[in-house]
């Protein structure tokens, strides 16, 4: 281990130089993707005081709270292959699971559908991982808000923070949702349907506040802990998914391997869509599958994760992730609500996981949801803290915790996942765009890479443009052509690469001296 | 310690999952499967916690 110097930190390091500390710290930044690991639990109690506090501007603030990665990962702390495979690993097997494969069920999904296109989806998702995101983490080695910071300057970032603390909240709103169905079982509490947008019942109600009450308050009291218990969880946590869908195979009339497929075609997928849900196709699953991470391949915020890399083909470990819960938790989570749909059951993820696997099955769905919301509502927290960045860690975590929960209360958010999952993937993926132009085409144009840094610049009108814009084009494509939220992130990409290039060309050319001048 | 922790922790694992193979192949009752996988469940999350490293040295 390679400690920081003291010297080179930020008055809030001086005070956890110990070894202890530092190690703790480092355990929290796997979990973090937007602004990892710089202020967390143990940095809460030593608060700057406000009179300091006061006098220091907003981007001061802001890095403060970042101090901690300002430098480049350096070489003794990189990982080797294990830590990425049971990173991604564990990452993606979650409790949002047990909603994503029913929902392709309810969208009418065939089997053969469902089955290529998740295997071609999650290998352009893994192809992303590799040769977008992984190459700039490795050679840059820096985060995601470091990286941003000196492209898009520093009130850009804010706002892009703000976007990204209110889409952490509602993932793990929906996390808590998943969590309530199982909580709920025992209290026969009415489950919400597949087509329930708002609360439907006060036990619904009183559930989901208990169980966000619980998770913010042990997200506020021991987030460490629960990182490492979601990490002892998620080997176990796969086998219930293959244990729950392989026993209730029989139930659905498959009595051995070559009875699977045709009751894959007659029974699970049947390729007709539950009323109201649009008819999914090869291609909207693949899309879906490609864009469900779209903010951490695409959108780059697995640069956190991925700089930690030996060599940028680490990013072919992500495959971890999206053939163990992209593909068979999905397909697994498929089966058991098909099961739920033949006996006239309930459908949603906790009554599922039970009819797969018992009382296990319920811990799983609780035990999946609480550790994935637990991280998230720390990113959300770091996020949330560019606003308030004199605010204890325990006071953001609570408020965070609190629009969390309310979230939570519409099943909307959990019913409609498939939906809320590509809006966020696609919200944040044109600051991805952006890094991807700056780092790569810039360059090869003449143009300089982090131009705002280099000109001081707080709030980056290219990028800013290249973000808004793009949103406003998908939104056009969407009402003038039609073409679903799901696909919607391949021509975004392009548009915000194109919008940004070409704005960049007019900052820099029209502001003075380039790069290549000044190499001349 | 390690090692006997370890062995249970596959055990719990393999509670966990083979069980279901058994109901597929219809030699094993559902309620029969649901038991025994939650005792690996079980055996799993009181092992397995003490023995997983906490914080790798250098980790991410």
């Amino acid at each position: 281990m390679t400690a920081i110097p003291v010297a080179r930190r930020g008055p809030r390091e001086r005070h956890t130089a110990s070894r202890g500390v530092e190690r703790k710290r480092r355990g929290l930044e796997r979990f973090v993707v937007i602004a990892p690991k710089t202020r967390g639990p143990d940095l809460a109690r030593f608060p700057n005081p406000p009179s300091m506090a006061s006098k220091r501007t907003l981007t001061e603030r802001l890095d403060a709270i970042n101090e901690y990665d300002r430098q480049p990962v350096p070489d003794s702390r990189l990982q080797g292959p294990s830590s990425f495979a049971g990173f991604y690993a564990g990452e993606h097997v979650a409790g949002t699971e047990f909603v994503i494969g029913p929902l392709f069920v309810a969208q009418g999904v065939s089997a053969a559908d469902l089955f290529l296109g998740l295997l071609v989806g999650d290998l352009l998702a893994v192809l992303s991982w590799t040769f977008i995101c992984a190459p700039i983490a490795v050679r840059t080695r820096l985060n995601l808000y470091w990286k941003l910071r000196r492209i898009v300057g520093p009130r850009l970032l804010f706002l892009y923070n703000i976007v990204n603390a209110l889409m952490f909240c509602f993932l793990a709103g929906s996390m808590i949702s998943v969590a309530a169905t199982a909580v709920g079982i025992p209290f026969h509490m009415a489950m919400p349907g597949l087509n329930d947008l708002y609360p439907n019942s006060l036990g619904w109600v009183v559930t989901v506040l208990v169980v966000g009450s619980v998770v913010t308050v042990l997200a506020i009291l021991g987030f460490e802990e629960i990182a490492h218990f979601s990490k002892v969880a998620s080997p176990w946590l796969f086998l219930v998914f293959v244990a729950s869908g392989v026993a209730v195979l029989r139930q659905l009339g498959v009595t051995s391997i070559h009875d699977f497929w045709r009751v894959a075609n007659e029974r699970i997928w049947t390729g007709v869509p539950m009323q109201g849900r649009v008819h999914f196709t090869f291609w909207h699953v693949t899309f879906f599958a490609w864009f469900a991470n779209m903010a951490m391949h695409l959108g780059m915020a697995d640069m956190t994760i991925l700089r930690f890399a030996k060599k940028w083909q680490y990013g072919l470990f992500s495959s971890f992730g999206m053939y163990l819960g992209h593909y068979v938790a999905w397909i697994a989570s498929g089966i058991l609500v098909a099961l739920a749909l033949l006996h006239g059951g309930q459908v949603a993820p906790g009554p599922i996981a039970y009819l797969g696997a018992g009382a296990s099955g319920l811990i799983a769905v609780v035990l999946a949801s609480w550790t994935t919301a637990n991280p998230t509502i720390y990113r959300a927290g770091l996020a949330m803290q560019t606003i308030t960045p004199d605010w204890r860690r325990w006071k953001v975590t609570a408020v965070v915790g609190a629009i969390t929960t309310l979230a939570a209360l519409f099943p909307a958010l959990m019913m409609r996942l498939l939906d809320f999952v590509a809006l966020y993937g696609l919200l944040l993926m044109p600051m991805g765009a952006v890094i991807f132009a700056d780092y790569w085409i810039l360059p090869r144009l003449g143009l300089r890479q982090d131009y705002a840094e280099w000109r001081k610049i707080l709030f980056a009108w290219p990028a800013a443009l290249a973000w808004f814009a793009t949103l406003a084009a998908c939104l056009l494509i969407n009402r003038v052509w039609g073409l679903q939220i799901f696909f919607l992130g391949l021509p975004g990409w392009f548009i915000a690469t194109g919008i940004y290039i070409g704005a960049s060309w007019i900052q820099q050319r029209s502001a003075g001296p380039t790069l290549v001048e000044e190499r001349a | 310690m390690k090692p006997f922790l370890k062995l249970i922790s596959a055990v719990g694992l393999a509670l966990t999952v083979g069980p279901a193979f058994l109901v597929f192949a219809g030699v094993m009752t559902w309620h029969r499967y649901a038991t025994w996988m939650l005792v690996g469940t079980l055996l799993w999350f009181f092992s397995a916690p003490f023995w997983m490293k906490h914080h790798e040295e250098g980790s991410m």
